[in-house]
């Protein structure tokens, strides 16, 4: 494969590669590859559930063109998709159908939560909105906007692909519904410090 | 050769053989019950979050019933916390296709409680005019490009989608949004038109009117996307007016009902275009209706334009707001300046502007139909109770009479002809 | 082509006592109807009658802190000859139930049944009350003046919660209709 190991990422080595010396072999590690494959095929599954929804769907149109992004297909399966976009208000009534639809998502799986709506409950403070998807999903990437610029959702799947690429394979890739606890490198750490295995 | 004779019996007989049906005793365990199906929150048609319950005979429905708040965000309560001018983004939200249109159409509701719908300068007329009929177009393309993309023709969705781009440009030189726009304020619009923008739109209606005509090519003589529409939920004249339908679902059934022509508002009574209206009343008639209207509306346009007051650059400075210090908020440099603009501006910001008592219902023609807001005012500046008559609301209440008879596939054509919106049904 | 006071006046001319005479605000029509119980018929003679062939709008209004709490109002029109018509209906908090002009109009079946979830208004005769906008066994009504728009906490089958929403002590607006700037200016203000 004529791949590049992905410099970013920590603790990945840095391969200075020249075909003409070392011919077609890479040497890379595992996590570097399998989130460069991860991150150049994100395939979101779109959650528009209102205004933002409509802004995904320009995104997705010509102009903004999401798949040179590799977000090629809006799979509206969870089964075969990879980042949930939460695109729009999310009312207590959706809530469960969407955390149902977050849980039918294969591993790995991230949730980028666009717009002022999925983020805090944006401008509507009522009985009848959820405050914030986070509430009930790991969110990686938050959106501002109301709604946001397409750029502003493509600027957030670039970021997703950043976070992407330093995950770490091996770990533990179960995500709680308390980020905070865990990041999203998926590391946890015991009282001394030390790093806790699941 | 023998010719075998094949018949197909039409929808309302299929459906009440489906609904009436019982397996005779020897085929009860291969045929079985009705099957329910769920066709959930989230599903591909792009029409946003609308449950319906299907009962199924095989693939012939024999009950939908459809399950909505979803997006229900509680708008109306908002109002009831809001001053006037503080509920205009929330308008936006509710047609989220053309918001221009529910912001001209708010604003007018709220000045006809004031009794000042009459005095709005001309200008101010044509630009919320040149508003409602861009809204008109940016909703038809992309309700025309969601209907398409769901029955199967992609092509249609990324032309229609092109345009709308085209669109947003427009309405951000405009307003500073691509949609959600909050552009009307009672008593007249944020600003006036930037320079260049009238021949920006000259350009973008010369345009669109090629691009309608190639979805055209595309769509109404093509063989699969007639037979995918025609006779497809049917809906008869009184039913239509009996469910209280508006917009292009009711002139799709043949009634001749139109906001602009029945009650004029703005300078509707000046502008000469037409009504299309339909005949049978399937997913055909109203497809067709909605392209019609986009053509109606670019020749509103054209004239709007050209009777602009002040004409493009407004060198003979026609106003855009009423002069009335307590409805519209004077400008910045007199509030910083003089003492009466000062107090005029800080109540206009702390209480919003003063309606007088009473009640008054205004309904406006928007691309899903008539959107129309009950104020019941108690005076001051915040509503006792805000009613927004959704169109979509009202035209959904129809499908548990429209869907039964048909084919599970026709469920997607019939729900696309209807062309509606979620965040104005659940508000 | 009649205009909608002299429409108003046929309708109250022909149920004597209980139809009020027409009251004129912007130019459209208000009538209140007497008995809630009898809205019914006077929708139904409007239509036959008088041609309001649609009804637009059917809202509900609360009338916090004055007895009957609830008025229900009916935006009529008639294509025919583009007359627009209000009905009013009181209703007090006891009783809370009035008969369902779904019979007259197949529209109000949903404007029904929003009245009754936002309002708890009860529809007599009503083929399926059920909520409609809110899930079945939200147990308040949320457009009534006593409800806080932040909401009050539920529990929510299947999933966990409804919480109530940050208000930082509650929407900072200014209230309707009081005497004086000082009355109406915005500060946070608690439903009884």
């Amino acid at each position: 494969m004529s791949a590049n190991a992905d410099a970013s990422a920590p603790n990945v080595t840095e391969l200075g590669y020249n075909s003409k010396v070392e011919g077609e072999v890479v040497h890379t590690t595992v996590d570097a590859a399998l989130n460069w494959f991860r991150k150049n095929s994100l395939w979101p599954m779109p959650m528009g559930l209102a205004c933002c929804g409509i802004e995904l769907m320009a995104v997705g149109a010509s102009r903004f063109d999401i798949s040179r992004f590799g977000s090629e297909v809006m799979r509206f399966s969870p089964r075969q998709s990879d980042v949930m976009i939460v695109a729009g208000t999310v009312t207590y009534k959706m809530a469960l159908a969407v955390r149902r639809i977050y849980e039918q998502m294969a591993e790995p799986k991230w949730v980028i939560a666009m717009g002022a709506c999925a983020s805090t409950g944006g401008m509507y403070r009522s009985y009848a909105v959820l405050q914030g998807v986070d509430n009930i999903l790991p969110v990686d990437v938050y959106v501002a906007g109301c709604p946001p610029r397409p750029e502003a959702l493509l600027d957030a799947l670039i970021k997703l692909q950043g976070i992407v690429a330093k995950e770490r394979t091996v770990w533990n890739q179960k995500r709680d519904v308390a980020p905070a606890k865990y990041g999203s490198l998926g590391i946890e750490l015991g009282e001394k410090g030390e790093v806790v295995h699941p | 050769m023998a010719t075998q004779t094949i018949e197909f019996r039409d929808t309302a007989a299929r459906s009440a053989e489906a609904a009436a049906s019982a397996p005779p005793e020897e085929l009860r365990d291969i045929q079985g019950d009705k099957l329910v199906l769920n066709m959930g929150p989230s599903h591909p048609s792009t029409h946003g979050v609308l449950r319906i319950i299907i009962e199924m005979d095989g693939e012939t429905i024999t009950r939908a019933v459809p399950d909505i708040g979803y997006l229900h965000r509680g708008d109306e309560k908002i109002a009831e916390n809001m001053t006037y001018t503080q509920f205009i983004p929330y308008t936006d939200r509710l047609d989220y296709l053309a918001p221009l249109a529910n912001n001209v159409a708010y604003a007018l509701a709220v000045e006809k409680l004031m009794g000042i719908d009459q005095k709005l300068p001309p200008r101010c007329q044509y630009i919320r005019v040149i508003c409602c009929e861009l809204a008109r177009i940016s909703a038809h393309l992309l309700g025309l490009g969601a209907f398409a993309m769901d029955v199967g023709a992609l092509t249609v969705f990324l032309h229609t989608f092109t345009e709308r781009e085209k669109i947003y440009n427009l309405c951000e030189s405009l307003t500073g949004a691509r949609f959600t726009t909050s552009y009307t304020r009672i008593g007249g619009v944020t600003r006036d038109l930037p320079p260049g923008w009238v021949d920006q739109v000259r350009k973008f209606l010369d345009e669109v009117v090629v691009n309608i005509a190639e979805s055209e090519t595309l769509l109404t003589r093509n063989r699969i996307w007639v037979d995918r529409t025609k006779d497809v939920g049917v809906i008869s004249r009184e039913m239509a007016i009996d469910y209280g339908l508006t917009g292009p679902n009711l002139r799709g059934s043949g009634v001749d009902y139109d906001v602009r022509k029945a009650s004029p508002y703005l300078v509707y009574k000046d502008l000469e275009f037409d009504i299309p209206v339909g005949s049978v009343g399937d997913s055909y008639d109203r497809y067709l209706v909605r392209m019609e209207e986009m053509r109606q509306s670019v020749r509103i346009l054209h004239q709007c334009l050209d009777k602009l007051p002040g004409g493009a650059d407004n060198r003979s400075k026609e106003p855009v707001n009423i002069a009335d210090g307590k409805t519209v908020l004077p400008a910045k440099d007199k509030v910083l300046t003089s003492m009466e603009e000062l107090i005029h501006q800080f109540m206009l910001v702390t209480q919003g502007v003063d309606a007088p008592p009473g009640e008054i219902y205004f309904g406006a023609e928007n691309p899903k139909g008539e959107l129309g807001f009950y104020i019941d005012s108690r005076g001051g500046g915040t509503p006792h109770r805000l009613k927004i008559r959704a169109p979509s609301f009202v035209n959904l209440s129809i499908l548990p009479a429209v869907l039964p008879g048909h084919l599970m596939s026709d469920v997607v054509a019939i729900l696309g002809s209807f062309d509606f919106v979620m965040g104005e049904c659940d508000r | 082509m009649p205009t909608p006071l002299e429409l108003a006046v046929r309708l109250q001319e022909a149920f004597p006592g209980l139809v009020s005479a027409p009251t004129e605000f912007r130019g459209e029509a208000t009538l209140k109807v007497a008995d809630a119980d009898r809205i019914a018929e006077v929708c139904a003679h409007a239509k036959k009658a008088l041609g309001f062939d649609m009804l637009l709008d059917l809202s509900s209004v609360d009338n916090y802190g004055a007895d009957p709490r609830w008025t229900v109002v009916y935006e009529l029109y008639g294509i025919g000859h583009g007359a627009h018509l209000r009905l009013k209906a009181d209703v007090g908090e006891e009783k809370s139930e009035l008969p369902t002009v779904s019979t007259v109009w197949r529209t109000a079946d949903w404007h029904e049944r929003e009245a009754y979830d936002m309002m708890g208004i009860r529809f007599a005769g009503h083929p399926d009350l059920r909520r409609i906008l809110m899930w079945e066994g939200y147990p308040y009504f949320p457009l009534r003046k006593d409800f806080p728009l932040a909401g009050k906490p539920t529990e929510l089958p299947d999933t966990a919660f409804t919480r109530t929403a940050p208000l930082e002590g509650g929407p900072f607006v200014t209230v309707a209709g009081g005497k004086d700037s000082m009355a109406r200016e915005p500060r946070a203000r608690t439903p009884e």
